[in-house]
């Protein structure tokens, strides 16, 4: 635009003396410069790096809590700087908001000259060729009329105007309309993608959940959700009506001894759903890459692990927990960590934390896993017995264990751990048994609904398209100035790119030969 | 051939595809200290054909056929990786690029075409020490983070996997020619500023001027932009949306393609505005060309994130 206007782009940033009309004016000219655009897409592009470094609420907030625990100094000073939400922190939103309206304040007058530009007829040639980027003047002997018909055809496209004086014919061309069209296209495009971007967080919800196999089950209702997030014009009530059941995870790895061995190759959850209460279950085969569609939801497998079968019966001989435990895989290899708490053990409640290993082998003494895949399943477990702090009203995990109230079994002088394969049971000390049934899996789901999904798609393609024409398309003035000269006729030939560009002179070359092949063609039909 | 045999074969002919690469690089190295004490105009003596070159002991002509090896050299490399990254493919029955090493092996190999075709299109072969140097680098560095071939894990079983990173391959190999004109446009465009007329001898000013560099990076540029728009854009997006459940999520791979896209979308800018053309320019180029290498190198290795070929 500094090209074509230099007085925006180019305007001195001193603040002139004025009143507050004055003022807006040049503040709205500055933020709707070039240049302003140009600063605020860098600041953007510096603004979002943090976000990349230090690990985000929205995207991992496990990560969040644990960059806490490593860094207790720093952590609290950045989370006051919005270091853990950098995309929807004060400063990103305002680096964001002022290039929108840097970009709504560009399109707007643009277009207005774009519209007017696009019914106006080329500009009349200029008095002086030479002073033009690139021009050049041949003689020939065809006449002015014959020049002009020869011009027109290596023209091509662009819309000419001839004009006829006295011994002088002027014809002006121009072509290359549809780059601004495209760059506006574009400019446009960005806005529609952000404005769609925002409705769809708007409106959507996203949620995780924690399903085991052969039969756990999930309604889509708040309460069921481990981890949930919306945007603010969603309400509960928007939550569409479905539920499903798992009956079965599959997850293959690699197998022992093979390249990759442990790498995984398949994650597959199968069970049924209904998409609304009362309809008969339909089946599911949900896999990465390929999730459940539920009208404007949709459910996606996104992690899974072990969740072992665990029966636990108290002192007085009662089934206090009968159930798959989900433990929370911490490498490849499935070394896997959970907490099982049994509140109605009586005289006192129970609490067990431990790992599970799903092909266990020795290894200097201690117990690791070796696979993924659960050829050698071990439980471990350290116990505990108290009040596992359940009716404090805080919200516990289920993954961590409130020993506060607890007292930890020993075993002599050690502490107590039981280790189980599937099928063993071992005895609690004061009475009561543990047994592990055999393993289960669990798979966990993100459920999300983001409506209007389609709108930035198309914003994006609309802008690729007119991001390739304002990139290719040349914006091109020419100017043909054929006089009569004795027998003969002289041309002068000018062009000049709205947009500078530096291979103007051999872009005139190509065209005089073109001009030159146009005539030399009548030429020849003539004689 | 069995599986193993085609990864056996592929894994040699990478070797061999990274020693010819290096070896080119030397030749294009030799090419310009060659010419190091070489005036431009000796040049033009010659192609007008009036001193025709006597002796082997012209350093012109031993410069230029430096380069002619080099181009050579360069060009086997090409074939011999195309070999590797095809019996690559083979032995793991899928597209050859699933983990880092495969990556770096087929982004170095798409560098190198889009360097080949493009020295036949525009004679930019002067460009052919960075590219060959940063290829033999990216092949070495691939070499580090070998794995095995074997099947995709199950996150990139989708056929975005091929539209998704081709694209952002094609798109890196233009942005590594554009950024190898940048960075001699700034030699140039400073030595032309500050080099007296007889003090201009060596292979420098027997490249273009930086005004032709300049217009040379701006079209590379300009055809990478798209490209990237659709691959960073548009198909990382639809895939993220089949595979993780959102479209964009501020995952560190999507931010740097983010910063990518938003430090070119500014070169194009510069461009046309007025105080901020060439010098400044080239920067920004520079500066987007750092973001992408950085999202394919920083972020895999010490980020992290969801995209699982990382690992
Ligand atoms: C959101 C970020 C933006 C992106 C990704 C972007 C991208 C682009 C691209 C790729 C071009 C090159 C087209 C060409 O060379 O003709 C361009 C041109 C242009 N942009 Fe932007 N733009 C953005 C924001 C803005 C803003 C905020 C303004 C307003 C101040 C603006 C004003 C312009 C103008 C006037 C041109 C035309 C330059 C010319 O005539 O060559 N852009 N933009």
């Amino acid at each position: 635009m500094s090209e074509q206007r230099p007085s925006r782009g180019g305007t001195s940033n001193a603040v002139p003396a004025l009143g507050r009309r004055e003022f807006t004016r040049w503040f709205w000219r500055q933020l709707t410069s070039m240049r302003t655009a140009l600063f605020l897409l860098l600041l953007l592009a510096i603004a979002a790096i943090p976000g990349s470094l230090v690990p985000q609420r929205g995207v991992d907030a496990r990560a969040v809590e644990a960059y806490f625990i490593e860094n207790p100094t720093s952590a609290p000073i950045l989370d006051k700087l919005g270091f853990f939400s950098v995309y929807s922190s004060p400063w990103f939103s305002a680096v964001y908001l002022l290039l929108m309206v840097s970009l709504v304040g560009c399109i707007l007058p643009r277009s207005f000259v774009y519209f007017r530009a696009a019914r106006a007829r080329p500009p009349k040639a200029p008095r002086n060729f030479s002073r033009l980027p690139a021009s050049a003047t041949f003689e020939t002997d065809r006449s002015p009329a014959e020049v002009v018909e020869a011009a027109r055809s290596a023209l091509g496209r662009a819309r000419v105007d001839v004009v006829d004086r006295d011994d002088v014919t002027e014809v002006s061309a121009e072509k290359g309309f549809l780059r601004e069209a495209g760059n506006l296209v574009f400019h446009v495009s960005i806005v529609v993608v952000l404005v769609g971007v925002a409705v769809g967080t708007l409106f959507g919800y996203r949620g995780s959940v924690i399903v085991t196999d052969e039969g756990g089950q999930f309604a889509n209702s708040l309460t069921q959700y481990d981890e949930f997030t919306s945007g603010s014009l969603f309400t509960n009530d928007d939550l569409p009506p479905f539920a499903f059941t798992l009956e079965q995870m599959t997850a293959r790895f690699q197998p022992f001894g093979s390249p990759q061995a442990g790498a995984p190759r398949e994650f597959r959850a199968q069970g049924t759903y209904t998409a609304e209460p009362g309809q008969a279950p339909r089946p599911f085969d949900i896999t990465v890459n390929h999730p459940l569609s539920i009208g404007s939801s949709a459910v996606y497998l996104v992690g899974q692990g072990y969740a072992p079968v665990i029966k636990v019966t108290d002192s007085k001989g009662n089934t206090v927990w009968d159930d798959a435990v989900p433990f929370l895989p911490a490498d490849p290899t499935y070394t896997s960590n959970g907490v099982l708490k049994v509140p109605d053990a009586e005289p006192d409640q129970l609490g067990f934390q431990g790992f599970f290993l799903p092909t266990a082998a020795e290894q200097n003494g201690i117990s690791i896993s070796i696979h993924p895949a659960a050829a050698n399943p071990l439980l471990s477990f350290n116990v505990w017995h108290g009040d596992l702090g359940l009716d404090d009203g805080v919200p516990q995990s289920v993954f961590t264990l409130d020993k506060s109230k607890m007292t930890q079994y020993k075993d002599g002088s050690k502490n107590l751990r039981i280790s189980l394969s599937p099928g063993q049971t071992a005895d609690l000390p004061d009475g009561g048994t543990i047994e592990f049934v055999k393993v289960a899996q669990f798979a966990r789901f993100q459920i999300s609904s983001s409506p209007l999904v389609k709108v930035p798609l198309f914003g994006i393609i609309a802008g690729l398209f007119g991001l390739m024409a304002s990139l290719t398309i040349k914006p091109r003035r020419t100017w043909i100035r054929a006089r009569q000269g004795g027998s003969r006729t002289v041309v002068d030939v000018a062009v000049l790119d709205r947009v500078p560009r530096d291979d103007l002179p051999a872009d005139l070359d190509d065209f005089l030969e073109r001009l030159k092949d146009a005539l030399g063609h009548t030429e020849e039909k003539q004689a | 051939m069995t599986l193993a045999q085609y990864e056996q074969f592929s894994n040699y002919a990478v070797a061999s595809a990274t020693g010819v690469l290096a070896l080119a690089f030397v030749a294009y190295v030799l090419q310009w200290s060659l010419a190091r004490n070489v005036a431009p105009e000796r040049e033009l003596v010659l192609s007008d054909g009036e001193t025709a070159p006597s002796t082997t002991d012209d350093p012109v002509q031993r410069s230029n056929m430096a380069g002619g090896i080099g181009f050579s050299l360069t060009q086997l490399a090409a074939v011999v990786l195309l070999v590797g990254v095809v019996a690559r493919g083979l032995s793991a029955q899928r597209v050859p690029w699933g983990n880092m090493y495969e990556f770096g092996c087929a982004a170095t190999l798409s560098a190198l075409i889009a360097y080949v075709v493009l020295v036949r299109v525009w004679d930019i072969d002067w460009v052919g020490p960075i590219i060959t140097g940063f290829g033999t680098v990216v092949l070495g560095a691939s070499a580090l983070v070998f794995v095995p071939a074997g099947p995709l894990v199950p996150a990139l079983h989708s056929y975005w996997l091929v539209i998704h990173v081709l694209g952002a391959m094609i798109a890196g190999a233009a942005f590594l020619v554009g950024a190898a004109a940048s960075v001699l446009y700034l030699v140039k465009a400073k030595a032309e500023r500050t080099t007296a007329e007889e003090d201009r001898v060596g292979f420098l000013w027997r490249i273009p001027a930086s005004a032709k560099i300049d217009q040379l990076a701006y079209r590379v540029h300009a055809f990478a932009f798209p490209i990237w728009t659709f691959a960073a854009l548009i198909a990382g997006p639809i895939w993220a949306q089949y595979a993780w459940g959102r479209y964009w999520g501020w995952d560190p791979k999507e931010v740097w393609a983010f910063i990518t896209w938003v430090v070119y979308a500014g070169y194009l800018h510069a461009r046309a505005t007025a105080g901020w053309k060439g010098k400044a320019a080239a920067i920004l180029a520079l500066v987007g060309f750092a973001t992408f290498v950085f999202n394919f190198v920083g972020v895999n290795l010490f980020v992290g994130g969801l995209h699982s070929y990382a690992k």
